[in-house]
């Protein structure tokens, strides 16, 4: 147990009446990339700045390599952290900056100078030293606040929301730089965002919150393909819902506008003529087009989308209207309005959700 | 929205995007129906704003026949004026940097120092007011207070056994005079370093911390650096503030203290220093005065602004 | 966090106390004038006298003229400057920057040389033209505070689109000024008028030395003959500034919300 470098043990926090963090216990290893994620008011934010010192927890523990820090001020943790805002000091140059905490903690003069310029190489602005905060635009200054957190070698990286006020384009290529510095110097990082795509591009592990509590925490790939709960199916990604009917509960079999299809699993409550939804991922429908999975249904083209290299389908399936891609063939024409399909999907790409 | 083009480029008439106008002169494009909405603003601005000021710094140039000389100027080196001028300045700094220093810890009191939100709603509300103080009424107040009948000097002395006037302090001179002001040049302050306070981001200080600094480093490399321009800014208003004061001093003191407000108004009264060129030479040194204190105060505001994009 | 609490509160008492024993002290002094008990003797001495009903409601004319000449003179340069003329903009907020930098006493001075018996406009010469020229000085010193309450209140309603509206309808730039902008300008307006009002009750220096029977001259020749009735009328000049400010924010509660803006 002592070998987790980060650990948030029954962590709880409440303002008042209102509690934000119900109860986190999570455990992070030594140079993991660590997602928050969820929507605003999940509480992600506040779980950073209880790591951060900057709100102190209701009750619980944070440890970091074994040591509760929870009585530590901010200014002993030792941790790095890079905010929305950028937050660079307006009346000093990046040097200045970037060479700040080292300052603080009486690093001399030419360490100092060596160590910034060797910060501004890492993030790709080296000579920027002498310029100031309001002569640089809003993706270079937070590339210079990454600097200046990680200059005085903080054993931890906290990232807030970095790249929520930069625009699309920047976010893209700037996260992706993150993740290479990051990966280069081995630090641990703690990344909060609500962009699902951001965190499933960049992490190594996502932690999904919602209303304060964790509903799932795993890798990208576990957290979209087996999503534990109906909010992380909704959350992270794409979801299609058919609705059917239950048909016979004992063999879990359903009715889709008349059509019979035996699913993996059913709510345990589903009683013969519930009502039940089947969520999948969009790209788990495709055509049949001879090559059936274990499921077939048939239904009517209600529209036809041709966007080129992808053709866009809308089938009606009894009450369903199901949106499903499927690539250009060049020797095969796009079906055509109201013409029946066949559409195909695998049982074990049933999501079983609770609700 | 305004901008000041005497160039041809079409641009947009503010508030009403869509509508284009070419805008070619200054007046040109536009009738005299505009120009007779500022005119009386501006006849007004002329006559009784600049030409009166204007004239009177001439008339500093007028000697007592008429012709243009600069006796006057030279004139104002006799020792009563400077010394007048060199009270003045006093007066006028020490009340600027107590009510300066004053103003700030209270505004970082009412705006960083956590205390309940209605604190700082009061006080902002009364510095509005008690920053319009000067005059007659503050005058009473504190002899009423401070004078040798005034409520405090009669509690030290009968509650606490000390007699202020015994010790040497006295209302009616350089330093009651200060403290008086203080009490219209600390409001002044909290109001207008307030929103330069409330513009030191929360994300500052946490930054700051991240990287290990305590408050006093915060304050010493991050904080007081950027207020500074703001600080000496708003000392410089002050300062001229306090030197274009007389009403609360003629009710304090009288003429017993002698700075320049009262000199001049002495002499409109009863050409005291028997030229009224004399007079017209002293306000000109007046005007210097203030002018030069209040333009140090825009022009540093204007430059701070840049900073704090 | 405890710490930079109690060191807040410290200085906020502190502050208080300064300012508010001088208050204090002023309305307890003014309750001494008979030995030994409070009384309002000295209030009664003060409003029941001559000179302060005359010297008060002089200056209450005197402001309301001052009012009004203000409004004429800055509702329509800034009806104007805003609708039309937005490059004139700096030259009026420089404008109304010169009463802040130009000490009363200074203009008072350039108002007598200028304005007396020499002059073109011999102002001076008669009680009516002094008169006059001190209720413009006062439009003057009230001249920041009346444009900017204005020029925030036209902000708030959109001037451009309410006169489109009533020019469409037929109306003129008098008929548009008088009719549609002020009385949707009245609470800033009204907040410009407290404020004048405020200034000029307790003025003292213009008004002594253009030697007009003003409240504050009145007052400062109590305080230099009289012991208790002063702080009367300090408490009383108080009450009334207070009463002013207090009027203007509750005035600001009744403004109009900015109005939906397409820009």
């Amino acid at each position: 147990m002592a070998d987790h470098f980060l650990r948030l043990e029954n962590l709880v926090k409440a303002f008042g009446a209102n509690t934000v963090v119900k109860n986190v216990s999570l455990a992070f290893e030594k140079g993991e990339f660590i997602s928050l994620l969820g929507p605003s008011g999940c509480g992600k934010t506040t779980i950073l700045r209880m790591i951060a010192g900057f709100e102190r927890p209701t009750s619980g523990q944070i440890l970091v390599e074994g040591k509760d820090i929870s009585p530590l001020p901010p200014n002993q943790r030792k941790i790095g952290m890079v905010f929305q805002a950028y937050a660079l000091f307006p009346n000093m140059s990046v040097e200045d900056n970037v060479g700040f905490g080292l300052r603080i903690a009486g690093v001399p003069a030419d360490e100092r100078r060596a160590r910034v310029e060797e910060m501004l190489k890492l993030i790709g602005l080296p000579g920027y030293g002498k310029r100031f905060p309001f002569e640089m635009s809003g993706g270079q200054q937070q590339r210079v606040a990454l600097a200046r957190a990680l200059a005085p070698k903080p054993r931890m990286l906290l990232l807030d929301e970095p790249l929520s006020a930069l625009d699309a384009k920047i976010r893209v290529s700037l996260r992706q730089e993150i993740r290479a510095i990051q990966r280069d110097l081995g630090i641990t990082t703690v990344f909060v965002t609500h962009d699902q795509e951001e965190a499933l591009s960049i992490s190594d592990r996502i932690v999904v919150l919602s209303a304060g509590n964790v509903e799932q925490f795993g890798a990208p790939f576990e957290i979209y393909n087996k999503p534990a709960t109906k909010f992380v199916a909704t959350f992270v990604g794409q979801i299609n819902t058919l609705k059917a009917t239950v048909a016979d509960a004992a063999t879990k079999t359903v009715t889709l506008d008349g059509q019979k299809a035996v699913v993996p699993a059913l709510p345990a409550t589903a009683r013969n003529g519930d009502s039940v939804a089947l969520t999948l991922r969009p790209e788990a429908i495709v055509l049949a087009n001879g090559t059936p999975r274990d499921i077939v249904f048939e239904g009517d083209v209600s529209d036809v989308a041709f966007l080129g290299s992808v053709i866009r389908l809308k089938v009606k399936l009894g009450e369903n209207a199901i949106e499903l891609d499927t690539f250009n063939d060049q020797r095969t024409p796009p079906p055509a309005l109201n013409q029946k399909v066949q559409i195909t999907l695998s049982g074990a790409d049933v999501f079983v959700l609770g609700d | 929205m305004s901008s000041n083009s005497g160039t041809s480029t079409p641009s947009a008439t503010p508030g009403s995007p869509g509508v284009v106008s070419v805008r070619r002169g200054f007046l040109s494009g536009h009738g005299w129906g505009e120009v007779i909405g500022v005119a009386p603003f501006l006849i007004f601005a002329v006559l009784f704003l600049v030409v009166p000021t204007l004239y009177l710094a001439y008339g500093a140039f007028v000697g007592r026949d008429g012709q243009f000389t600069l006796q006057n100027i030279i004139d104002l080196g006799t020792p009563q004026i400077i010394n007048s001028f060199w009270i003045s300045i006093r007066v006028s700094a020490a009340s600027a940097i107590l009510g300066a220093l004053i103003g700030l810890i209270l505004a970082l009191a009412i705006i960083r120092g956590r205390l309940p939100s209605g604190i700082r709603s009061a006080v902002m509300t009364f510095s509005g007011v008690a920053s319009n103080f000067a005059g007659i009424p503050l005058a009473f107040a504190f002899l009423s207070t401070l004078g040798r009948l005034g409520l405090v000097t009669v509690i030290l002395k009968t509650v606490f056994a000390f007699d202020i006037y015994r010790a040497g302090f006295n209302l009616l001179s350089f330093w009651g005079l200060t403290l008086t002001y203080c009490y219209f040049q600390i409001p002044l302050m909290v109001l207008i370093i307030a929103p330069a306070i409330d513009g030191l981001r929360k994300e500052w200080t946490e930054a700051a911390e991240t990287l290990g600094a305590t408050r006093f480093q915060f304050w010493r490399y991050v904080g007081l650096p950027i207020l500074w321009p703001n600080l000496l800014g708003t000392l410089s208003l002050l300062f001229a503030n306090a030197f274009g004061a007389i009403a609360t001093a003629y009710a304090l003191t009288g003429s017993s203290l002698n700075i320049v407000p009262i000199l001049l108004y002495a002499q409109i009264r009863g050409d005291v220093l028997q030229n009224p060129g004399l007079g017209a030479a002293l306000a000109l040194g007046m005007i210097l005065i203030t002018a030069v204190a209040n333009v140090i105060y825009l022009v540093i505001r204007t430059r701070a602004e840049r900073w704090l994009k | 966090m405890k710490r930079s609490k109690t060191w807040a509160w410290v200085v906020f008492i502190l502050g208080a106390l300064y300012f508010i024993v001088p208050l204090l002290a002023t309305v307890q002094f003014s309750l001494s004038i008979r030995r030994g008990t409070l009384s309002l003797d000295a209030y009664t001495n003060v409003i029941q006298s001559p000179q302060f009903q005359q010297t008060f409601s002089y200056s209450l004319i005197v402001g309301a003229a001052a009012i009004v000449v203000g409004l004429f003179i800055v509702v329509p340069a800034a009806y104007f400057v805003r609708l039309r003329a937005p490059q004139l903009r700096p030259v009026i907020e420089f404008v109304t920057l010169l009463p802040l930098i130009i000490p009363p006493i200074i203009l008072v001075f350039g108002y007598i040389r200028m304005y007396n018996s020499s002059s073109i406009l011999p102002l001076t010469n008669s009680a009516l033209g002094t008169d006059i020229l001190l209720t413009l000085a006062y439009v003057a010193l009230a001249l920041p505070y009346m444009y900017r309450a204005v020029d925030t209140g036209l902000r708030t309603i959109d001037v451009q689109t309410l006169t489109e509206a009533a020019n469409i309808l037929g109306a003129n730039t008098v008929t548009i000024l008088l009719r549609v902008i002020f009385p949707n300008i009245i609470v800033a307006v009204l907040s410009g008028a407290f404020l004048t009002l405020a200034i000029v009750i307790g003025e003292f220096t213009i008004a002594s030395l253009l030697n007009r029977p003003a409240f504050g001259v009145y007052m400062q020749n109590v305080g230099a003959n009289r012991a208790y009735e002063p702080a009367a009328l300090a408490v009383i000049s108080f009450v009334i500034t207070w009463g002013a400010m207090g009027m203007i924010q509750l005035l600001a509660r009744f403004a109009p919300k900015t109005a939906i803006r397409t820009d």
